[in-house]
This record gives structure tokens, C-alpha cells and sequence, in this order.
């Protein structure tokens, strides 16, 4: 397996608090990968800094070899990483269908003069969005909200929206920030059968997430964080058995 | 079918428009009238290069007023300084405009939400003291003043020309707002920190929907300055980009309609109340706190939003029936 | 150097009254998430209602500034309750909007029943002198008057109850309505508190300017500039911010030229907020 991101010795600080201590780690091409850890770990910080949303003090990010540290949200979007937010962000007053348009924008190359002259590129890329829409509408079963607003759809829709909203975009790797938190047990199946088939598609996953059962049977990879500090990484088994995670989650670990 | 409909029904809204100067030339009253409609088809275009950057995009510019000024006093300064033909001149003003719109939009479109609309009210405060102390530019009190060609000296052949700059504006938006590009402006609006997590370069996009609206802003200037035939620096005067705001909120922002019928219906409704003077604005202010506490969607955002429930309750009843 | 010095204080005194304002918006900007943009306004009906009840009422300056205080505080709290309060929780767009109605409806009011502007007497009408120093008594009450408030409002926020409520509210919103602060009180006792000190600024500057319906539209426009300098919902800031730019705009005048006194605040904002998009002192994004 081919490594699709390696982060090294990524390090940010908020005043005297040292968030994220410089942690290591390598996500390899195809795998789903689990970040874990308990509140204030660092977990939602270390999306951020690989996201651009905020930028490092120290450390690198690369992206299939090429540095992306400290690019701008839009330009690590445009280079392969999309991500979701623990607080499920979406465009809430527009219908599920334009969240998915505005998602697959960067696909799309039409700006001010293919818009007023509605040039061949523009329907070109019209016609490419709308069936692109459509598919990923069928392969996160959304298809029946297509025309409601975002707002309005039920928390595990909204949930499913925000990663087809990031995926339409054609990742290579998608940050999913507790893609089931605030869902009910049932609808986390669901959840969980998405991830698989978009690892299935040829996405790499990366996931935050505290339902640790659901990890074990999800995550190839797993990384757990505490105070900002990397105390173990590995296969989901030996970092279950790692004595440093036990006691962090106090024993919660069980597979 | 159902688009043809709709296409029949705006064909027939521009030949009515269109023959209303025809039924009002007869008389002296109805000559003014004229004008008066001419002048608020002015304004709706410069209130729907608003729409643009504030109902579209999200960014509430306070400098609309400035460059409506801008654009005005552009077009006068060429056609009576430099002496070019009107036409091209319109276009240079409202390039002019557009690339001024650009040069301010690099620093203030990198602030957001209220220190947006701060940093433009406080340009456009900048813009009004200038033109205010400048007299060389501006004219002063004496003003600019700006000769038209024999051709439009009649009040109805300007009411075509603004008429159909203003279909051009209408289409320009439409255009614009119903393509991918329209998307990344809604986007932003709606939640530019996702936007940016989705590859649109948030401030590449609102500095083009701000240099284009500049662009319709400045145009709607060179329009007011032909209509006008002079100018004085209180054109730039901030109030009147409040006035803009309060015609698109009232219109209805985020629709192509109302900013038409807001801008049109306000100021027509103001010149019939000139009578009381300043007491106008008065009522026009305590209309505009009643709108946006209970109808915050406008005219015509309301009047959609009552179409919605309509049909949906029809539909619903349908189903009943069924 | 006297010359200089007098601009100093012709400076701090500008600035008083600037930081009387400012911190009135910080206030409320900072709790309430609006931008009172018709604040200028009222300070300007603090100056009419300083007139009404000095020169026609005949009431003592003092105990004018004290019912002008109480009256304007009242006044704050109905327009937070009329007009801000429905529109809490909408676009922060519709309050700023709804403040420029309220600019309409006040000004176009005061006019329309008074269209010339007024004076108000000087309490003490008197100069004085110090260490070359020569102005009027009344720019020396602005001072020290808005020094007093100042230190006031501080120990308001700091050593009572409903202050420290109201200041970690200012910190985090929803995490005071967690707590359990009453968030409908305190937006009206924010009001209350930032129109009073509105009111204060108005009767300790109305003696020196003229009394006009559009005296607060340029005033509440810099003191937004302050706000937005030193950060919005920054107290700190805003104290800080509004001496500075008093004391840069009387050297200006004095240096420069006094018809591009204005552009002069403005000019220095946009360049700041080119640099720092959210202000000197940081603030909420």
C-alpha cells in the first residue's frame, strides 16, 4: 500500500496550551483510518491544521509527496482533501440538490463569461454536474430529500449530506468529523455501510469518532490521541491492548 | 408549455412598460411622470447590482452610493471634459467603476460580516468628502454638468434607453445567478467557511461578484447622469446607499424581480408623497423596521413564500381528495 | 509646545466623548451581536432632551445630566425591546437594517419638529489656564467627566453581580444562557447601560458644538471605527481606541488641514483592517 498522506511533527498551540504536540502519522492510499481520543484530545485541531482551516506552528503535511502545509482550505480541497465538520456544517436554506452542485464546483472550470454568453463549456459542465448530482444523490440515498432545504432534513440525513457533499467533489482522502455523532444506534448502520462503500469506491477515509465498537470493526488504522500527544497507533487489536489507551478511555476500549 | 407561459407573460410586461410612455406624453403631468419612472429604473439597476454582492453573495456593501457617484460623475467628466460620444463613454465609466470597485474590494472583502459594511460606509464617507473638497473634480456646488445629443433630449426617448439598460441588468443577473458561477456567490452566502472546505476561493468569488456589481452600479451612474444632465458631489452622499438597501430589502433580496419592484415601487410611492417633505422619509424608516422584523424576505420574497404554501396546501388537499 | 499641548487635550477631550460612544457599541456589540448602528442617534436625542430640560425646563446641569442619564437609558431599553428583540437569532444584516430605520425615523423626527440647530449654555463659562494650557472649563468637565464614568462602568462589570453577568456573556453567549443568565435581561440592561452613557457624552459635548439632528451620524461612524480597531466587544480596546484616535485627529487638524478630518479616521481604518481583517486586538470573527 502506497502512503496517500504523511503528516510529520505537526505541532499548534492556542496561547500556553499545546493542542496538537507533534504527532506523526501516515495514511495509506485505501484504508480507513480512525483518530480517537477523549474530548479536547486534539482530534477536531489536527483535522483543522490538515484541512488549512487553521495553520501549524511546526511540522509538514504532505499530500502523495507534495507539501500542502499551511494551504489555504479551498487549495487542500482542490488538491485531493475535502472533510466534514463535527458540527454538521451545510448550506442550510439551499436544496439538498445545490449543496451537491456547490460541492462538485470544483470539478468545474466556468466563471463570469461562460455564465453571460452561457458558452459550450457551460453547458458542457452543467450537463456533467447535474449527472454527477444524480449519482451521488443514489449512492448516499438522498435522492428522496433532493429538492428540500438542508435545514429541514433529519439529523442522520444531514449527516449523509455533508459527506456527499464533500465527496462529489472527488477526494482522494475524506476527513469524516464524527459522521455519527448525535445519531441515533439504528441510523449509525447506515452510517457505517456509507463509509465502507465509499472505501469501496477508491476513497480514502479518515475518521473521528468516539463509538469505539463501531471502530473496531471499521478502521484498518487506528491513531489515539490524548492531551495532543500521539499515545499509540496501529492496527485496531494492538491499539485496543495498548495500556496508555485503556487508561485514557479508562478501560471503555472493547472489542 | 409551462415555460412559454412564463416567457408570454414577460413579453407582455415589457410591451406594457413599453407603451406606458405613449399614454403619458399627452400631458404635462404625464411628461413627468416620464421622468420620474425613468429615474426609478435607474435606481432598481443600481439596486440590483446591490442584489448582487448583498442578496447573492452575502456581503453587505455600504459604498454603492460612492459609486454610483463615481460612475456618474466617470461618464459626465468624459462626455463633457474629454468629449467622447455617449455611448462608449457609458462603457468607460462603468469599467472605471468596476476597476475602482476592484481596488477597494482587495483590502475590505478580506473582512467579513459587519466590519465589511463598516470599511464601505466609511469609504464611501471618504469618497463624499473627497468629491466634497475636490472642486476641480467634482464641480463643487456648481456641480458637473453634462450635454446630451439632440436624440435624447425628449424624456421619452430616455425612458426607452434606461428601459432597456435595465432588461440588459436583469438578464445580466439572471445569468449570472442561475450558472455554476451563481452557485459559488450563493455558497458563500450561505456558509463561506464550508465553501472554502469545498474548493471555492471564497474571496477570488466575492471579488468578482463585487467588480461586476460595481460594474452595474457604475453604469446606473453614467444612466443618472444622462438623465440628470448635471451633477453635484451629494450624488456620492452615503444615505443613498442606504436608500439602495432599504429598496432591495423592501423588494426583496435574493430575487431578480425585487429589486425591481421594490426600487420602483419606493421611489414612485416617495415622489407621490413629496408633498410632506422630509416627514417621508419618516414613514419610509418606520416601513423599513415593520418589513424586516415581519417580512424580512421582502415583497417579493413574501409573495413567493405565500405561492409556495399555496400550492402546497392545494397539493396536500389534492391528495386528500385522491 | 503650548500650541501642541493644547491640541493634546483639545485631543483627549475629542476622545472622551468617542470612548463614551464606543464602549456604549462594544457593549452591546460584544453581548448582543448587533450593530447599533442608530447609537449616534440617540446620543443625539441625549443632547435635544439635555436642551428641553436645561434651557426650556431650567434645570441645573447637573441634575440634567442625571435625568437625561435615566430618560435615555429608558429609551435604549424600548428600542432594544421594540426593534432589536424580534429580530434576535435573524442574519445580523436585518439588525443593521433595522438601525438604519431607526436613523430615518429619529432624525427625520427631530427635524421635522425643529429644523434649526441649538445651543446650550456652558455650565461654567469660563477659561483657564495651565502650564500654557488656555481653553474653556467645559472641555476640562468632558475629561474628567468621561474619566469618572469610565471607572464607574468598571467597577460596575467587575465588582457587581449583574456586571460580571453582563461581561461573561460578553465572553460566551451561549454559554451564559447555559448558566442560566437571563439573556433578555441583560440585553436590556446592556441597552439601558450603553444609551446612559450615550446620554453622558451628549450633555458633557452639547455646550460645546451645536445641538442638530444629523450631530451623531459622523460620531457613531467613528466610534465604529474604534469599535472595529480595537476589536468588537473589546472594552479595552475601545477606551484605548477612542483616546488614540482623538488625540491623531486633533493633530491633524491642527497639522494637516481640518476638512479632511474625517477621511483622515476612515482612511486609517480601511488601511488597518487590510492588514489585521479583524481588528488590531483580535475580537470575535
Amino acid at each position: 500500500m502506497t502512503t496517500l498522506l504523511a503528516v510529520e511533527a505537526l505541532t499548534k498551540r492556542f496561547g500556553g496550551l499545546v493542542a496538537v504536540n507533534k504527532v506523526d502519522f501516515e495514511i495509506s492510499s485505501g484504508s480507513i483510518t480512525a483518530i480517537i481520543g477523549p474530548n479536547g484530545a486534539g482530534k477536531t485541531t489536527l483535522f483543522n491544521l490538515i484541512g488549512g482551516s487553521i495553520r501549524p506552528d511546526e511540522g509538514k503535511v504532505t499530500l502523495e509527496g507534495r507539501d500542502i502545509t499551511g494551504w489555504k482550505p479551498f487549495s487542500v480541497a482542490r488538491g485531493g482533501i475535502t472533510r466534514t465538520f463535527q458540527t454538521t456544517a451545510l448550506f442550510e436554506e439551499l436544496p439538498v440538490w445545490v449543496n451537491l452542485v456547490i460541492g462538485h464546483r470544483m470539478r468545474t472550470r466556468s466563471g463570469l463569461f461562460d455564465a453571460l454568453l452561457y458558452t459550450p463549456r457551460a453547458r458542457r459542465e452543467k450537463k456533467e454536474t447535474t449527472r454527477e448530482v444524480m449519482e451521488v444523490l443514489g449512492f448516499t440515498g438522498l435522492a428522496e430529500y433532493a429538492d428540500m432545504p438542508a435545514g429541514t432534513l433529519p439529523q442522520e440525513a444531514q449527516k449523509r449530506l455533508a459527506i456527499a457533499v464533500a465527496l462529489i467533489g472527488k477526494p482522494k482522502l475524506v476527513l469524516l468529523d464524527e459522521p455519527t455523532g448525535g445519531v441515533g444506534l439504528e441510523e449509525t448502520d447506515g452510517i457505517i455501510t456509507l463509509i465502507d462503500k465509499i472505501r469501496a469506491s477508491g476513497v480514502t477515509v479518515c475518521v473521528i469518532e468516539h463509538k469505539m465498537r463501531m471502530i473496531m470493526n471499521l478502521a484498518d488504522y487506528i491513531i489515539a490521541l490524548n492531551f495532543g500527544i500521539k499515545i499509540a497507533d496501529g492496527d485496531p487489536q494492538s491499539v485496543c491492548q495498548d495500556p496508555s489507551v485503556i487508561e485514557a478511555y479508562l478501560g471503555e476500549c472493547i472489542a | 408549455m409551462k415555460k412559454y407561459g412564463k416567457w408570454a407573460f414577460y413579453l407582455l410586461l415589457i410591451v406594457i412598460v413599453a407603451l406606458i410612455p405613449l399614454y403619458l406624453n399627452r400631458s404635462k403631468s404625464g411628461k413627468y411622470t416620464i421622468q420620474v419612472l425613468t429615474m426609478a429604473m435607474i435606481w432598481a439597476i443600481a439596486t440590483l447590482s446591490l442584489n448582487l454582492i448583498l442578496g447573492y453573495t452575502g456581503q453587505a456593501s455600504l459604498a454603492h452610493g460612492a459609486f454610483l457617484g463615481i460612475g456618474a460623475y466617470a461618464f459626465g467628466i468624459f462626455v463633457e471634459r474629454v468629449g467622447i460620444n455617449i455611448w462608449p463613454a457609458l462603457i468607460l465609466a462603468s469599467l472605471i467603476t468596476a476597476f475602482l470597485g476592484m481596488l477597494v474590494g482587495l483590502p475590505s472583502l478580506r473582512t467579513k460580516g459587519p466590519y465589511f459594511a463598516i470599511v464601505t460606509l466609511c469609504f464611501n464617507v471618504i469618497v463624499f468628502k473627497v468629491f466634497e473638497n475636490w472642486t476641480w473634480l467634482s464641480g463643487g456646488l456648481r456641480g458637473q454638468k453634462v450635454t446630451m445629443p439632440s436624440y435624447l433630449e425628449a424624456r421619452w426617448a430616455r425612458y426607452y434607453v434606461v428601459l432597456g439598460f435595465l432588461i440588459l441588468a436583469i438578464l445580466i443577473e439572471r445569468q449570472i445567478v442561475k450558472s455554476l458561477l451563481g452557485s459559488s456567490f450563493i455558497a458563500i452566502r450561505s456558509n463561506e467557511n464550508l465553501s472554502e472546505a469545498v474548493g471555492i476561493n471564497s474571496f477570488r468569488t466575492k471579488l468578482l461578484s463585487f467588480t461586476v456589481s460595481c460594474f452595474m452600479v457604475g453604469l446606473a451612474g453614467g444612466l443618472f447622469a444622462m438623465e440628470k444632465g448635471s451633477l453635484d458631489y451629494t450624488i456620492t452622499n452615503y444615505m443613498y446607499s442606504f436608500y439602495l438597501l432599504i429598496y432591495l430589502l423592501i423588494g426583496g433580496a435574493a430575487t431578480l424581480a425585487g429589486p425591481v419592484v421594490g426600487t420602483v415601487g419606493l421611489y414612485f410611492l416617495l415622489d407621490k408623497i413629496k408633498g410632506i417633505g422630509e416627514w417621508r422619509y419618516f414613514i419610509f424608516g418606520l416601513i423599513l423596521i415593520v418589513v424586516i422584523i415581519y417580512f424580512p424576505r421582502g415583497i417579493v420574497g413574501g409573495a413567493k413564500q405565500f405561492w409556495e404554501w399555496a400550492k402546497k396546501k392545494y397539493y396536500r388537499t389534492g391528495e386528500v381528495l385522491e | 509646545m503650548s500650541f501642541f499641548l493644547n491640541q493634546m487635550v483639545i485631543g483627549i477631550q475629542l476622545g472622551s466623548q468617542y470612548v463614551l460612544v464606543a464602549l456604549g457599541l462594544t457593549l452591546i456589540f460584544g453581548i448582543l451581536d448587533i450593530s447599533h448602528f442608530a447609537h449616534g442617534h440617540m446620543y443625539m436625542i441625549g443632547a435635544y432632551l439635555l436642551y428641553i430640560v436645561m434651557v426650556l425646563g431650567g434645570v441645573n446641569y447637573w441634575l440634567a445630566l442625571v435625568i437625561c442619564m435615566a430618560a435615555l437609558s429608558i429609551a435604549g431599553v424600548v428600542v432594544e425591546r421594540a426593534v432589536y428583540r424580534p429580530l434576535r437569532g435573524q442574519p445580523h444584516i436585518n439588525s443593521f437594517i433595522a438601525a438604519i430605520g431607526l436613523i430615518l425615523v429619529l432624525e427625520t423626527l427631530v427635524r421635522g419638529i425643529q429644523p434649526d440647530a441649538l445651543r446650550v449654555p456652558k455650565p461654567i463659562d469660563k477659561n483657564f489656564s495651565f502650564l500654557g494650557i488656555n481653553m474653556e472649563v467645559q472641555r476640562l468637565i468632558v475629561i474628567v467627566g468621561a474619566i469618572v464614568f469610565i471607572i464607574l462602568l468598571q467597577v460596575f462589570i467587575k465588582r457587581t453581580r449583574l456586571g460580571t453577568a453582563i461581561e461573561a456573556m460578553s465572553q460566551d453567549r451561549e454559554g451564559a444562557a447555559l448558566v442560566g443568565i437571563n439573556v433578555n435581561r441583560m440585553s436590556a440592561l446592556t441597552f439601558a447601560i450603553a444609551t446612559a452613557l450615550a446620554a453622558v457624552a451628549a450633555v458633557f459635548m452639547a455646550p460645546l458644538a451645536f445641538v442638530s439632528p444629523e450631530m451623531g451620524s459622523v460620531l457613531v461612524l467613528k466610534a465604529f471605527v474604534i469599535v472595529v480597531i480595537g476589536g468588537l466587544g473589546s472594552m479595552k480596546g475601545a477606551i484605548l481606541g477612542g483616546y488614540l484616535l482623538g488625540i491623531l485627529e486633533a493633530l491633524a487638524i491642527a497639522y494637516i488641514s481640518s476638512a479632511y478630518k474625517d477621511v483622515f479616521a476612515f482612511g486609517v481604518l480601511i488601511i488597518i483592517l487590510a492588514i489585521w481583517p479583524t481588528g488590531i486586538f483580535g475580537g470575535r470573527d
